[in-house]
């Protein structure tokens, strides 16, 4: 039921894990964890100016996670996540203008402004949010795979999730009734260490978050949630698992954020050793480029083509998001209600 | 091209803050995450980092200078073989106030006549002018008397047979057959699929539930007391009400969450409660409250097709009574229209749920001594029927109100401004509002009937209002 734990510190997984990839595969994920560390560089940035209000819950160090599960996913699969979501948008295939316009509450943002970083939703991408309060999403999550189970549409939602989150009743009643009803949804904990300044180890005395399934009968392992690759390979069992209809799978992702929990965190609880240690010895984007160079599948001269390509995607969604105007005051007034 | 660094804001409320300390000095090659300095908010002293690569030409504030405001340049980044003397970017960017974007610049030029609609108040946003006095039913339709808790069966079943995606959740709505009987049936009928029994676990059924709607079913989530639901309640607010408007109108949650609420009898402080007030509160929820049975059935067929989420207040004590119910094939009732179950013409009673019982005993008294009093039942709290309220008053000159919740910040509290400001020269008397009494609802019998509102209480108020 569950493999040895490791932590996002330890050496990468253990090559069983590792799936056979090829080099248009490798270049992808490059690319999209490439994006989402460029982008949200630039929406740290546009906070500092002010053009960016309220809470900013940056996913900088977490790449790998909704990369690799991502490359899992099918068309029509759906994804929930909490308010460190940019992440996820971009990885799902949300645009990066939209996403950033919503980030500086414009017309132009995915919301038209009236949802901000922590909420928001695309149906065309099957993106459910965006949601702000700790642990809401996970029974939302497992309603999403009620609704897909119940019309037999063959779909996996990816409910995601943090080691503070775990902590909240909610996910043990929602454990409970997604084991019992054999509910198609993958409960991917994105450990991070820290529930803002709280570290695992002062909140919990539990080793593992994936072992707290077990009570419920939910099959669940720790996956290094720095190597894309190992994430990939996990990703692609636990939605195997759902589609045969065996019910819920829990991934724990031992993963870092580099950054505070929110812009304004100062993050006084963690040593600057232990964020560079990990930035030098376990970068999730350093380590595919290493892979990709080392391999030969691409040289500098193509990842630099790359990261051209990522700036120029990245400055062009910030420049949307700084010229899209605020909504127009009568918005103030729409979708409060759908029409009956 | 040299770029300038600018100070940062790193709250969502800094406008200024301290350079505590350079931990870079000119000339030092600095990339992405590297911290440059230390900065010091209202707050915590905060590290700054770097977010591009380059190599640090001017330090343009020195360390210890307090007040320095956001987005002052305090240093300029060079790219690769540019010198110190570099000109900064020559077009610098204008300095953006902190949660003011460049676009606020244009509000100068706002249409006037958009100004009204960002001024309106929630009320003047539903009130109609002219009130559909239109009846419930054609004249000539057969009724047949039923109890409420046979109408709300009935409308269920009917939604159930009508729409395939709508289906019933909740603690012991199945197997046991409700634990109120509400439900009784319905698993043989419709089986478990579409009746399903949930563990002891508001939050997380009621999370289920508006995530089901989210994807594209009906859910009809059943309280077994909406006492209960106070530990669901985050999802009812957060998740279901809220959600159209912060996906920019993408998705929301079509459903009916609903149960029992307020006083039963007996049964003490934390199974007593009326939440009419609470939910009728919120913006994005549609409220409803009915009293006969009628109302019941023809109001939860219209809730399960509303495509925003319903709160659907029943009462443990009208279960068991019967009303006439008209026998027709699709019998609805639209939201937001109020029902004169009594006209008088000495003063307006406006009550909802089981308070209009009282009202209605009030009345007959009442009538007895020559007080004519007209009774509305307002059968949906959102939205609020104002418009048969204020023509109602406007004829009348006096209003009380009737309900079973707490007296603060209650249905009647909000009627009354409403009239303060709509009605204020119709009003021969204050509004007064007769609700339960402020104090956690006893067990002991004779208080509990004390904590009560009662149709005496009610008579005593019209005396008041009408000077007799």
């Amino acid at each position: 039921m569950a493999r040895k734990p490791s932590a996002p510190g330890d050496s990468p997984s253990d090559g069983g894990a590792q799936p056979n990839v090829s080099r248009d595969e490798l270049l992808k994920l490059y690319r999209d964890m490439l994006l989402i560390r460029r982008f949200e560089e630039k929406a740290g940035q546009l906070y500092g100016m002010g053009l960016i209000g309220g809470f900013c819950h940056l996913y900088i160090g977490q790449e790998a996670v909704v990369v690799g599960l991502e490359a899992a996913a099918e068309e029509g699969d759906k994804r929930i996540t909490s308010y460190r979501d940019h992440g996820h948008m971009l990885a799902c295939g949300m645009e990066a203008r939209g996403v950033m316009a919503e980030l500086t509450g414009r017309e132009g943002g995915y919301s038209r402004g009236k949802g901000g970083s922590m909420h928001m939703f695309s149906k065309e991408r099957h993106f459910y949010g965006g949601h702000g309060i700790v642990g809401a999403q996970v029974p939302l999550g497992a309603g999403l795979a009620f609704a897909d189970k119940y019309l037999g549409n063959g779909r996996v939602t990816f409910t995601y999730f943090g080691d503070g989150a775990s902590n909240q009743g909610q996910v043990y009643e929602t454990y409970n009734m997604a084991e019992l009803w054999d509910l198609p949804v993958i409960f991917v904990i994105e450990n991070n260490q820290y529930a803002m300044g709280t570290s695992m180890k002062r909140s919990t005395k539990s080793t593992t978050l994936y072992g707290r399934g077990e009570a419920f009968g939910i099959p669940g392992e720790q996956v290094d949630g720095m190597d894309v690759l190992a994430v990939k390979a996990a990703g692609e069992k636990a939605v195997a698992h759902c589609r045969a209809g065996k019910g819920p799978y829990i991934l724990e992702m031992m993963t870092y954020r580099y950054r505070g929990h929110s812009m304004s965190d100062p993050a006084k609880y963690r040593t600057r050793e232990e964020v560079q240690k990990m930035r030098d010895e376990r970068d999730p984007i350093e380590n595919v480029r290493s892979l990709l160079l080392t391999g030969s599948h691409a040289t500098e001269d193509d990842l630099k083509a790359i990261d051209k390509d990522i700036k120029d995607i990245v400055n062009d969604s910030a420049d949307f998001a700084r010229q899209s105007p605020e909504p127009q005051p009568d918005e103030l007034w729409t979708d409060i209600y759908a029409d009956a | 091209m040299a770029t300038e660094i600018l100070m940062p804001a790193l709250s969502p409320t800094m406008e200024e803050g301290t350079l505590a300390k350079w931990l870079v000095k000119e000339g030092d090659t600095v990339k992405s995450g590297d911290i440059l300095a230390e900065i010091e908010t209202d707050k915590a002293t905060m590290e700054f980092e770097a977010v591009d690569e380059g190599t640090i030409g001017r330090l343009m504030v020195a360390e210890g200078t307090q007040g320095v405001k956001v987005n002052t340049p305090i240093a300029t980044l060079l790219e690769d073989g540019e010198s110190a003397d570099a000109a900064p970017a020559a077009a610098r960017e204008p300095a953006a106030q902190p949660g003011k974007g460049e676009a606020s610049r244009d509000e100068t030029g706002e249409a006037p006549d958009r100004a009204p609609a960002a001024a309106r108040s929630a009320v003047e946003a539903v009130s109609t002018p002219e009130p559909d006095e239109a009846p419930d039913w054609p004249e000539g339709t057969t009724v047949k008397p039923m109890t409420v808790r046979e109408a709300l069966r009935e409308a269920m079943a009917e939604e159930m047979e009508r729409d395939e995606t709508v289906f019933l959740m909740g603690e012991e709505v199945g197997e046991y057959q409700g634990a109120y009987k509400i439900s009784q049936g319905l698993l043989d009928r419709f089986g478990p699929r579409r009746v399903v029994d949930t563990p002891i676990s508001e939050m997380g059924f009621a999370g289920i539930g508006v995530g089901a709607a989210f994807g594209g079913l009906r859910p009809i989530v059943e309280f077994m007391t909406f006492n209960f639901a106070m530990q669901a309640i985050d999802h009812i607010i957060n998740s279901a009400a809220k959600t159209l408007y912060m996906s920019g109108g993408q998705m929301g949650a079509p459903m009916v969450f609903r149960g029992p609420n307020g006083a039963a009898a007996r049964v003490g402080a934390q199974h007593s409660q009326d939440y009419a007030a609470w939910y009728a509160a919120i913006p994005g929820l549609k409220v409803v409250m009915p009293y006969t049975a009628a109302d019941a059935k023809g109001l939860l067929k219209t809730a399960i097709r509303d495509p925003n989420p319903v709160i659907f207040l029943e009462n443990e004590i009208l279960y068991g009574r019967s009303f006439d119910v008209p026998q027709m094939e699709d019998f609805t009732i639209p939201f937001g229209k109020a029902r004169v179950a009594r006209k008088g013409r000495d003063v307006t009673i406006v009550s909802f749920g089981i308070g209009m019982a009282h009202a209605l005993e009030a009345a007959e008294a009442l009538a007895k001594d020559g007080i004519e009093a007209e009774v509305i039942d307002l059968r949906t709290l959102r939205p609020l029927d104002y418009a048969t309220v204020l023509k109602s008053v406007q004829k009348t000159n006096r209003c009380v109100t009737v309900e079973e919740g707490f007296p603060v910040g209650s249905i009647g509290n909000h009627i009354s401004a409403y009239l303060m400001e709509h009605a204020f020269d119709w009003l021969d008397a204050p509004v007064i509002n007769c609700t339960g009494k402020d104090v956690p609802m006893p067990y002991a019998a004779n208080l509990e009937k004390l904590a009560l509102i009662t149709a005496a209480e009610v008579v005593e108020a019209v005396r008041k209002v009408t000077y007799r």
